[in-house]
């Protein structure tokens, strides 16, 4: 019996296989989610973030990356670098402390976890006595200082985390030369913030919650100065000199301190409520920053007015006249201020303020006037709006890339041109293969475009269909006046908005001709937009044709939501691709295929009612076909009535940030903690499987009838050039594809290019094809006489491509979410085929051919086809023979969206949404491997000056 | 005399009255009245299933559209083989299930050999899994009823070298009323599904196995362990009760509790079934009627939906007076005509006489 047989026992073909294919998941793009911590190192100029699921990334020069998991999959809640090393230390919500180093090994630098430890207090001690509060890495690097809850600061030991116990500072010890009446008043409790004195090591500044500061000398083990503060304190800042700290508090007030020799309890400097006098919410964190010209800058987060700006995320800055309340559209998690960080230089001259919010980095430059935001290489958020589909365009041509960047370009103007001022670690991973873009569309109707080439997935250039519609939402109530007078001077500042105007604008399907520069649209209301690139602003009106695909079915009703209203006139489009045609479906139901042919100028779509073939030539219809059944009265109506899609919207983005909490439990680790990674998925994996036993559900098993609803939505369609009517004769042909597991063929007369314009395009149905199995189409394919792939549109005329062989015969590959099936051309009869869910229980979501080339010679390469399951599994299935080669897990499960999000690049990687911002990129190739590979050096020279100069300047200290 | 006659005549649709009354008047238009026949018809699916009672009289004009083709033959000249067995592979002798409950609580009515059945579903490879089991194969292929069943997760107990262990399995949740995994009477609700079409289910999800399920739905072949246990086959009556392929089975096979290899199942079989997509060549083509060739099977697959009633005549011409030998060729007609038992289903409203060739592969 054949299904015995276990494939692949040729030697031959396993050592080509092993040439051929390889999984790995190589890089996360896009902005982490759930972050809860950031860290920086202004020694190695590198960024940290910390997430909500235990994942730590660093971030310096674009490329320059690395990733780590901790075991524990808990909340990061603090990250310190320890100074003048490739160390860091975090703190995680179960009081664990991790020391991980940045290390090379076999040329590139790699993230690896050291040491953990857990601090623990005596025996019967409550968990307060222990729980980490404050963490402050000392400059000797040899200590950490670790604030607990109970006030007490406990001392441990470098890199064996061992815990120094003669010098542990107690809250009694801090409070025994303190004010009498002071101490009455208020005990120490937590300790909120330790600051290292700027000039003298052996000088730490501690503050209480309660408002208590104390300056403590850490060589004679005892306080110097007591800083009554009577505010709730929230935190610490030195000035450069150290003759300065400024503390800000719980009421939206900072207070200056001076420092000094003579007195042990001095006043407040100044006492300031920025947003005052009515109540505030509280100043979180404070920078003072010295310049040259004597005015400070001070940015400080939040203190705004309670009542009126108390739902606001800001971080203000102020230099002297000159303040600006920076407006984010989600919590701020944290910042950081680069500044000279050279210990010789005189003033912090503050050159940028690196901004964390919960779903975007902001990065604003303080040098340029203005304070322009700096546009990030990396950490983009791919859900500004949400994403909801997702294409994948390889090997772009130059030109064509040239102009992208061009349009995109004139849409960042705004932006400051400072170099990215995170700039650590050295990119050593060779340029990127190719050219490629990953257009992702969104919910609010725009299209991005983003630059998927190497390791920094980079906005290049948004595209936005709103222009040609009517919507409630004025295009110009976005633009921000800034009112000279408005106080708080707030400026909003992100690219994160959730908030569509109009759900009808998502973007469904894009497809991209790479050679002509041809683009088409198509979205949730039956609209198909046909667009081509143009270098300049233009104003014109977009031709507007209706496709009626329900044709002469009588007695429908259509309960959907309805057409978007188009904008009468010319209208005004910018550089970019400008649409000049909009094809709008009828009933306006959500379009769910599309086909583009830029060298016959014919664009296809499809929705679950039927399918069309429009002319963006001649702007005409050519036909459009129903392939409703006559009783399926779910797609008649269109299940999604404007009522219900909100519900549904709002319960799917519940239903999301459930899932993304799961799924932010699965993070790839560094090579040594895969396999923790994956006990943690099969506890998780256990976990589901019980709640699956407390809710018992139950399945129907029945045959699929024709009478099921949506079999005649419309999943695939495929233009051709091959042998539909007879084997002599070859013509363009359209191939759509339904849920029903009907497969339609129509032959296609498109006259030659002399005369386009003068004859219609002409159509006539050829083939109907309707499987067995009646599984939904998701693919088809022609294979030309070698057997390869029929090339793209254009491809053969710019040279990329052999011309197929239109000699020998033609196959047709229709691939069903079951199986997979070869049939003979011109006559369909069935060759061979693959078999999937009736042996393995899994179903086709995606399906794409894909080129392997070998790593060993540069003169092999297959097609073959790249499949996900539903299972996430990833299978390898060869053509034209239809042999399972390789089979790697790559997406849990569970993950339904990551599953759906999922695309393959035509040279065997793929990306999929592991949270709504963030993209996994992986890789089936052994050749087209594009992962980060960088190298972060001790800065040695400078960090034995450092080194120098401090302890010179600590006997200096300790002289006087 | 029982050469190429055709009548053509009426009966109201909704009364089709009593069986006799049909049977009178079968033998009354076709002037026999003096001999013994059988009455057969063509159901929709081409099958050539007998008319000998009241429920299948009804039955036959109930589903009748709008033609009922009623075949007529000498009681003597009738091979039973070709009722029911209805497609060329489906020759099996594998043990047929009857459950015909309305026909068993009425004695005096004249029920049919088993022969006149079409199977519905059958008991396979008794004798290579344990007595604890059963492998029940449901012919949805030609059935109108739905499969109509539910399945759920659940918790088994097996008896492993630690002792007792409590293992995910995939249970039987639900019947349908009316369906054919109820009224098989094989399948019952919290029956354990061990296997689908041979494919263990251990370790896979409760989706997983509906999706097994699903796609095998034409030819599903579930191996359970039934609930109650009470009902099951006696090894010692193996040879009564088992299919007449069981000797093939092995002595290894014999051993092992739970075999993967299904024993009364060809895969080719499988493919047969399967290879019936339908393609339907230029449907906006002007018609054109192919030759037709001599009646081989093979050359049965090729062949014209608008001609079909007009070769009917001239096979029955052709054929039908060579006695015990029109059987075999009605049989064969009814095959072709049934090669895609769909196509009912999928150009309901007589697409195949409007739009040309139909190729079924």
């Amino acid at each position: 019996m054949r299904r015995f047989l276990r494939p692949g026992h040729d030697p031959v073909r396993e050592r080509l296989k092993r040439d051929l294919f390889q999984f790995n998941k190589t890089v996360e793009h896009g902005f982490p989610h759930q972050p809860s911590a950031l860290g920086y190192s202004p020694f190695l100029r590198l960024m940290a973030i910390g997430t909500r699921s235990g994942a730590i990334k660093l971030y310096g020069a674009p490329g320059v990356e690395f990733m780590g998991l901790h075991e524990e999959n808990n909340t990061v809640m603090q990250i310190h670098f320890i100074p003048d090393q490739c160390q860091l230390v975090t703190l995680l919500d179960d009081n664990s402390l991790h020391l991980w180093s940045l290390k090379q090994h076999s040329g590139a630098s790699e993230l690896r976890e050291e040491h953990r430890f857990t601090l623990k207090g005596p025996p019967g001690s409550p968990p307060s006595a222990t729980q980490v509060t404050a963490v402050l890495p000392h400059s000797s690097r040899e200590v950490l200082y670790l604030g607990t809850e109970s006030g007490n600061i406990f001392v441990v030991e470098l890199p064996s985390f061992r815990v120094l116990e003669d010098r542990t500072i107690t809250s009694e010890a801090v409070l025994q030369r303190a004010p009498e009446d002071y101490c009455n008043r208020r005990s120490c409790e937590l300790v909120e913030a330790l600051q290292e004195h700027p000039k003298n090591p052996d000088q730490i500044l501690i503050g209480y919650s309660r408002g208590l500061i104390v300056l403590w000398d850490l060589q004679n083990n005892k306080v110097t100065h007591h800083f009554l503060g009577n505010q709730q304190l929230e935190n610490l800042y030195w000035q450069r000199d150290g003759s300065k700290f400024i503390s800000c508090h719980y009421d939206g007030s900072y207070t200056q301190w001076p420092v000094s020799s003579d007195n042990r309890h001095p006043e407040p400097l100044e006492n300031f409520v920025p947003y005052g006098p009515f109540p505030c919410k509280a100043v979180s964190k404070i920078y003072w920053q010295t310049t040259k010209n004597g005015l400070p800058y001070i940015i400080f987060q939040g203190g705004m007015p309670r009542a009126s700006y108390g739902d606001r995320h800001s971080i203000s800055v102020v230099h002297g006249s000159q303040q600006i309340a920076f407006d984010f559209t989600s919590r701020v998690i944290d910042f950081f201020i680069i500044f000279s960080s050279e210990p010789t230089a005189e003033f912090d001259d503050p050159s940028a303020m690196v901004v964390l919010a919960e779903e975007e980095l902001v990065v604003i430059d303080l040098k340029t006037a203005g304070w322009p935001a700096v546009h990030p290489p990396y950490l983009a958020s791919l859900h500004c709006s949400a994403i909801t589909c997702s294409h994948h365009v390889s090997n772009i041509p130059l030109k064509l890339w040239e102009r992208i960047i061009s349009a995109g370009s004139k849409q960042n103007i705004h932006y400051s041109s400072m170099p990215w001022p995170i700039d650590g670690g050295t990119n050593i991973a060779p340029d990127p293969p190719q050219r490629d873009l990953l257009l992702t569309g969104h919910e609010d109707g725009t299209v991005r475009f983003w630059d998927a080439s190497g390791v920094c997935l980079h906005l290049l250039y948004k595209l936005s269909t709103v222009r040609v519609f009517l919507t409630d939402a004025d295009p110009n109530d976005n633009m921000n006046p800034l009112g000279e007078d408005e106080w708080p001077p707030l400026r909003k500042v992100g690219t994160f908005d959730p908030y569509s105007d109009d759900p009808r604008l998502g973007i469904q399907k894009i497809y991209l001709c790479k050679y002509s520069g041809y683009l088409a649209v198509a979205g949730t209301a039956g609209q198909v937009l046909v667009m081509e690139l143009n270098d300049e602003d233009a104003e014109h009106v977009v031709d507007h044709a209706e496709a009626d695909l329900l044709q002469d079915q009588e007695g429908y009703r259509w309960k959907g939501h309805e057409k978007l209203k188009t904008r009468d006139g010319p209208v005004r489009f910018e550089a970019g691709f400008q649409p000049f045609v909009l094809v709008q479906c009828q009933p306006p139901a959500v379009v769910t295929s599309l086909a583009l042919h830029s060298e016959w100028k014919l664009v296809a779509f499809g929705t679950s009612h039927g399918f069309g073939l429009f002319d963006h030539q001649q702007k005409r219809l050519v036909f459009v076909k129903c392939t409703l059944h006559p009783s399926d009265q779910l797609a008649l109506e269109g299940p999604l009535s404007r009522v219900k899609s909100l519900k549904k919207s709002l319960r799917q983005s519940f239903r999301r940030i459930r899932r993304s909490r799961v799924s932010g439990r699965k993070r790839r680790g560094g090579s040594g903690n895969a396999s923790e990674v994956q006990e943690a998925n099969a506890k998780f994996d256990q976990d589901t499987l019980q709640e699956m036993e407390l809710a018992p559900v139950q399945r129907k098993i029945e045959a699929r009838s024709a009478e099921d609803s949506f079999t005649g939505f419309v999943r695939t369609l495929y233009f051709a050039d091959t042998f539909l009517r007879d084997s002599s004769r070859h013509c363009p042909s359209l191939w759509a594809g339904t849920n029903g597991g009907t497969v339609y063929a129509f032959c296609l007369r498109v006259p030659p290019a002399e005369r386009r314009m003068d004859e219609p395009v002409r159509a006539e149905q050829a083939k109907e094809i309707q499987l067995m199995h009646r599984a939904p189409v998701v693919g088809i394919l022609v294979l030309d006489g070698r057997s390869n792939p029929l090339p793209e549109p254009l491809e053969v005329a710019h040279d990329l491509s052999k011309s197929p062989d239109m000699q020998g015969s033609h196959q047709l590959l229709v691939v069903s979410e079951e199986q997979f099936k070869v049939f003979t051309l011109p006559k369909v009869s069935s060759k061979l085929k693959l078999k999937l869910t009736a042996l393995e229980g899994c179903r086709v979501r995606k399906v794409t051919v894909a080129n392997f080339g070998s790593c060993k010679t540069d003169d092999y390469s297959e097609n073959d086809l790249a499949v996900l399951t539903n299972l996430g599994d990833i299978q390898i299935i060869s053509l034209p023979f239809l042999k399972l080669q390789i089979r790697y897990p790559c997406i849990r499960k569970e993950d339904v969206s990551g599953i759906a999000s999922c695309v393959f690049t035509k040279y065997g990687q793929g990306f999929y949404l592991i949270s709504p911002s963030e993209f996994e990129r992986f890789s089936l190739s052994t050749k087209w491997l594009v992962e980060p590979r960088c190298v972060v050096d001790m800065p040695e020279v400078t960090s034995n000056n450092h080194v120098h100069n401090k302890s010179g300047m600590e006997n200096a200290v300790r002289k006087s | 005399q029982f050469g190429a006659e055709f009548r053509r005549f009426s009966l109201d649709r909704y009364k089709p009255g009593k069986f006799e009354d049909f049977y009178k008047l079968i033998l009354h238009i076709h002037h026999i009245a003096n001999l013994e026949v059988m009455i057969g018809y063509a159901d929709v699916h081409g099958d050539l299933l007998p008319i000998n009672n009241d429920d299948n009289f009804f039955k036959a004009v109930s589903s009748a559209h709008p033609l009922l083709r009623v075949f007529i033959q000498r009681q003597d000249e009738v091979d039973y083989s070709n009722f029911g067995t209805n497609t060329l592979s489906r020759k099996k002798k594998a043990l047929v299930t009857l459950r015909n409950d309305n026909l068993r609580r009425r004695p005096h009515i004249n029920i049919s050999m088993p022969h006149d059945f079409r199977p519905v579903s059958s008991i396979i490879d008794v004798d290579i899994l344990p007595e604890t089991h059963r492998r029940v194969r449901l012919y949805r292929h030609g059935c109108e009823k739905p499969l109509g069943f539910y399945i759920r997760d659940g918790t088994s107990v097996r008896v492993t070298p630690h002792g007792l262990e409590k293992v995910p399995g995939i249970f039987i949740s639900r019947m349908v009323p009316g369906g054919l995994a109820e009224s098989t009477g094989l399948l019952a609700v919290n029956d354990e599904v061990l296997e689908v079409n041979g494919i263990e289910v251990a370790g896979k999800t409760l989706d997983q196995v509906t999706d097994m399920m699903i796609a095998n739905s034409h030819n599903l072949i579930i191996t359970v362990k039934p609930a109650n246990q009470r009902n099951n086959i006696i090894r010692s009556s193996r040879m009564s009760g088992s299919s007449g392929q069981s000797t093939d089975s092995t002595a290894s096979h014999h051993s092992l509790p739970t075999s993967h290899v299904l024993q009364n199942f060809h895969p080719d079989e499988m493919e047969s079934d399967e290879e019936a997509d339908i393609v339907i060549e230029g449907g906006l083509e002007p018609q054109h009627i192919p030759k037709l060739h001599s009646l081989t099977s093979s050359s049965l697959s090729r062949i014209n939906g608008s001609s079909i009633s007009h070769r009917l005549q001239r096979d029955l011409v052709l054929n039908n007076n060579s006695g015990r030998e029109s059987n075999g060729n009605i049989h064969k007609l009814l095959s072709s005509l049934k090669t895609d038992p769909r196509h009912s289903l999928v150009i309901p409203r007589g697409g195949i006489e409007e739009d040309g060739t139909v190729i079924t592969l």
